[in-house]
């Protein structure tokens, strides 16, 4: 039997835009991008050279501070240039893509037959180890380090997020021989999280993990909540993360034996014309992904990921290596509203009862709102409390959390649960914060400062 | 227009002025930079809009009353019509807000200016909430000193909105009580006899008149049982307690009106209700425990009627309910609020020198609330710290 764990805290919400389950192709396009920036804290050093030919699974640069972790092209063709910016700094590594793509060559092998060495060895090689996170400092795995347990997240309560059981439809041998790579990793146990009313045969046949199904809204499908959920960590503890959609390219890998990034994008958003899947690789760039499909007459924000903890970027940017959705919004820096704080303002949304939102709810449930990406008020000292409490469903006090980060108080903020957060877990204190304060920043920063300071 | 209000412009020195109404007026066109790309809706300028909108009932129903005090005590009520009565209230009233408006914006702005930032808007309940708690009769240069008094010290010190130990328009009104305790309690603050408006020369008032407030009576009441009257000497039932045509603080007399604005808080969210609803179960209980010794006649006194005396019912729901100065953990709201209704029923009923305990009672508490908090804070720590010994027990 399968346990159901009901997450009573969090908030849906409801934009316009969720894609329809009809997948097609990105337009022509030339260009490949390896985007250094995808990678939260990576200090890269590159493998290859202008002109160089690669092939899918061609290492095109390193992590310097873990030099066996590889990150590789998703195509092939030729590397036309290398760009950096300040103090050398890599940016980008461009590819010119061949017509047909070559795929370099693994060995298939049946990873329950491997030990965890080959295993983590072979994900190494073949670049997919950058999809497997650690917490705590939500960052690419350390592979030296030998994990409690390995959570998968199976599914994304995030607004408009992409479908995964539409996703995952038909890829149940690859979604099983990855989840058997992972459970060579860790001594502990593979946990995987499934919506409680997921459908997905992939999802419930899935074997060798203990499943876990979780009800509720946002953040319910964050990785981070399940954890907490399912089996906290505690300090000097290390678990690794990772998504679902990811296990797919480790189960690919070892039952055809080439790196295959290929994902569905869901393209999203109230600025989208028709909000449908995007067959594609993560680096392919973004127009000939969204290839005209949104309102042009304003100006528009592309976002990788969605649109709570999602990264910015522009239509000439690339898809991001993590992202499985893009969402485009109104930017809406040309509004300029007279007294906007006092108006109802129907179409837009907040879990405030100061607004109408649940009225609208009440009377037309299935309509969803628009959006933009206007701050909506001046930033101020924290007034207001609780706040943070009705959208944080982990057993930590939010607040105090965030004011301890804030102090860089570092005994408090492991007292207070630090290492058992991500950014993105505190996206919807963010979002609904009456003093507009940038709370993501504030926890990536204190990640980084206690990393630094406990030197791993 | 902005630029001659920027940085070298020639109005540069009224910058946060002008950029404090266009923030006002206006929505910021700012987008997010980092973290999430939409925000909610809400920001601090409308829940504290929000509360001012609770606080109407209070301050109409308080305008209208001072007028009807007013013609009681003169003998001049079944004369004239109810407009009449409430335009001299209005009028009465109008000159302590803009006061305190005018002594607490201005504060607000210069120090905004001084240190460069968008002028916050926090004072704007502060400054409707300090004429409320104000009898009638206090001179207005009285409430200048104290308006500024207070969010100097009580607030801008302490770094402004946000950062507050204390409940700013209580410390305003701890101000008056103690330095001109002549002009905040007994008989005669709660009523003007003066013909203009508040202003001008004292009329004479009617034959047995009282301006004693059923609580001052209560305090001072000898015998086995308190009989309440109003001003002109007729007995005052319960209701008259609850819908508020009594003396007392302009914005507290009517229960009725601050159950109307405790209502529109709760609905709508921007009050936190366990602290409302804590504060009343805490008065509450203490009167009925008073009841079983019953003493005297004041511990005798029934809750209902206890809960309309004073200022209870305005603190519980619009003071206590501050976010800043009260307890922010979800716990420590309940502790902090059932204190506050123990403490304001103690000091109310059992000393006889503080015919109100409520005032005393929250800025005791607002002390208190970082402690509550502390403790709640220790707890979640101690969760922690056992289920990572636990852990390390097993391996």
């Amino acid at each position: 039997m399968i346990n159901v764990i009901d997450i009573k805290k969090g908030l849906d919400i409801n934009l316009k835009g969720k894609a329809a389950p009809e997948a097609k192709s990105t337009s022509y396009f030339e260009d490949w991008s390896m985007t250094s920036s995808d990678y939260y804290g990576l200090v890269s050093k590159v493998m290859v050279r202008e002109g160089s030919p690669v092939q899918a699974g061609t290492t095109l640069m390193i992590d310097k501070n873990h030099p066996e972790i590889r990150f590789v092209s998703a195509v092939s063709g030729t590397v036309t240039d290398i760009v950096r910016g300040d103090k050398r700094k890599l940016l980008n590594i461009l590819v010119k893509v061949d017509l047909k793509t070559e795929f370099l060559k693994f060995p298939i092998e049946n990873p329950l037959d491997m030990t965890g060495q080959a295993v983590k060895a072979r994900l190494c090689e073949a670049g997919l180890w950058p999809y497997i996170k650690q917490r705590p400092y939500d960052i690419i795995a350390n592979p030296e380090k030998k994990p409690r347990s390995i959570f998968v997240s199976g599914f994304d309560t995030a607004p408009l997020a992409p479908d995964y059981t539409y996703i995952l439809k038909g890829q149940s041998a690859d979604l099983q021989t990855g989840l058997n790579a992972l459970t060579r990793l860790t001594d502990g146990a593979v946990y995987l999280s499934i919506s409680a009313d997921s459908l997905s045969i992939e999802l419930l046949s899935a074997q060798k993990v203990v499943t876990c199904q979780f009800k509720g809204k946002h953040p319910a499908g964050n990785v981070g909540v399940q954890i907490n959920h399912i089996s906290p960590i505690n300090k000097g503890e290390v678990v690794w993360t990772m998504n679902v959609l990811d296990v797919l390219f480790i189960g690919r890998l070892f039952n055809k034996g080439v790196v295959d990034l290929t994902r569905l994008v869901a393209v999203t958003g109230p600025e989208v014309v028709r909000p449908e899947y995007v067959r594609c690789k993560p680096g392919t760039p973004l127009r000939a992904i969204v290839d005209g499909n949104v309102h042009k007459e304003i100006p528009l924000r592309f976002v990788n990921g969605n649109a709570l903890s999602g990264t910015r970027t522009e239509l000439d940017g690339y898809l991001s290596a993590y992202a499985s959705q893009l969402t485009v919004l109104h930017e809406g820096s040309e509004i300029h509203e007279l007294a906007g704080w006092v108006m109802p303002r129907f179409r837009l949304f907040s879990s405030s009862r100061t607004y109408f939102t649940w009225l609208r709810k009440l009377l037309y449930p299935d309509r969803a709102f628009e959006a933009d990406t206007r701050v909506l008020g001046g930033e101020r000292a924290l007034i207001m409390s609780g706040e943070y409490d009705k959208v944080f469903p982990m057993d930590i006090l939010p607040e105090q959390l965030v004011r301890a980060c804030l102090t860089e108080d570092l005994e408090k903020m492991e007292q207070l649960g630090i290492y058992e957060v991500a950014p993105e877990d505190f996206a919807l204190c963010e979002y609904s914060c009456t003093s507009k304060i940038e709370v993501q920043r504030i926890i990536r920063e204190a990640l980084d400062l206690l990393k630094k300071e406990n030197d791993d | 227009m902005k630029p001659a209000f920027s940085e070298g412009g020639k109005l540069s020195a009224l910058h946060s002025v002008f950029q404090g109404f266009e923030a006002f007026l206006f929505v910021p066109d700012q987008t997010s930079r980092s973290g999430v790309h939409i925000h909610d809706s809400i920001d601090s300028k409308r829940i504290m809009f929000w509360v001012i909108l609770a606080l109407v009932p209070c301050l109409l129903f308080g305008m209208y009353n001072t007028g009807y005090q007013h013609y009681l005590a003169i003998g001049l009520l079944d004369s004239i019509g109810f407009w009449q009565v409430f335009g001299w209230g209005v009028l009465a009233v109008l000159p302590y807000i803009m006061v305190s408006y005018a002594v607490g914006l201005g504060i607000e702005f210069i120090s905004a200016q001084i240190k460069k930032e968008e002028i916050q808007e926090g004072f704007l309940v502060t400054g409707l909430l300090i004429p409320l708690i104000l009898p009638i009769g206090i001179p207005l240069w009285m409430v200048a000193v104290a308006t500024a008094f207070s969010v100097i010290f009580a607030k801008e010190v302490f770094g402004g909105t946000g950062y507050n130990v204390f409940n700013v328009a209580l410390v305003t009104r701890a101000f008056l009580f103690f330095s001109y305790p002549s002009k905040m309690s007994g008989d005669n603050v709660w009523i003007t006899l003066k013909d203009y408006f508040g202003f001008g020369q004292p009329v004479a008032a009617i034959d047995g008149f009282s301006g004693a407030t059923p609580l001052g009576q209560a305090a001072i009441a000898t015998g086995d049982v308190i009989n309440f009257t109003g001003i002109s000497g007729e007995p005052m039932t319960w209701w008259d307690m609850f819908f508020g045509l009594i003396p007392g603080s302009i914005g507290e007399t009517s229960t009725l009106a601050i159950f109307l604005g405790a209502i529109f808080l709760i609905a709508t969210g921007v009050a936190s209700w366990k602290i409302i609803v804590s504060v009343f179960t805490g008065g509450i209980s203490t009167i009925l425990v008073f009841n079983l010794f019953a003493a005297n006649a004041y511990m005798e006194v029934p809750f209902w009627e206890q809960i309309c005396l004073g200022g209870f019912a305005f603190g519980a729901v619009f003071m206590a309910t501050d976010p800043v100065t009260a307890s922010r953990t979800e716990t420590g709201k309940w502790i902090y609020g059932l204190l506050i209704g123990v403490i304001a029923m103690i000091i109310r009923v059992l000393n006889p020198a503080y015919p109100e305990g409520m005032m005393l009672a929250i800025l005791l508490m607002n002390i208190f609330a970082k402690l509550i908090d502390y403790y709640v804070v220790q707890h979640n720590i101690k969760k922690r710290l056992r289920r990572t010994s636990l852990s390390t027990k097993v391996n």
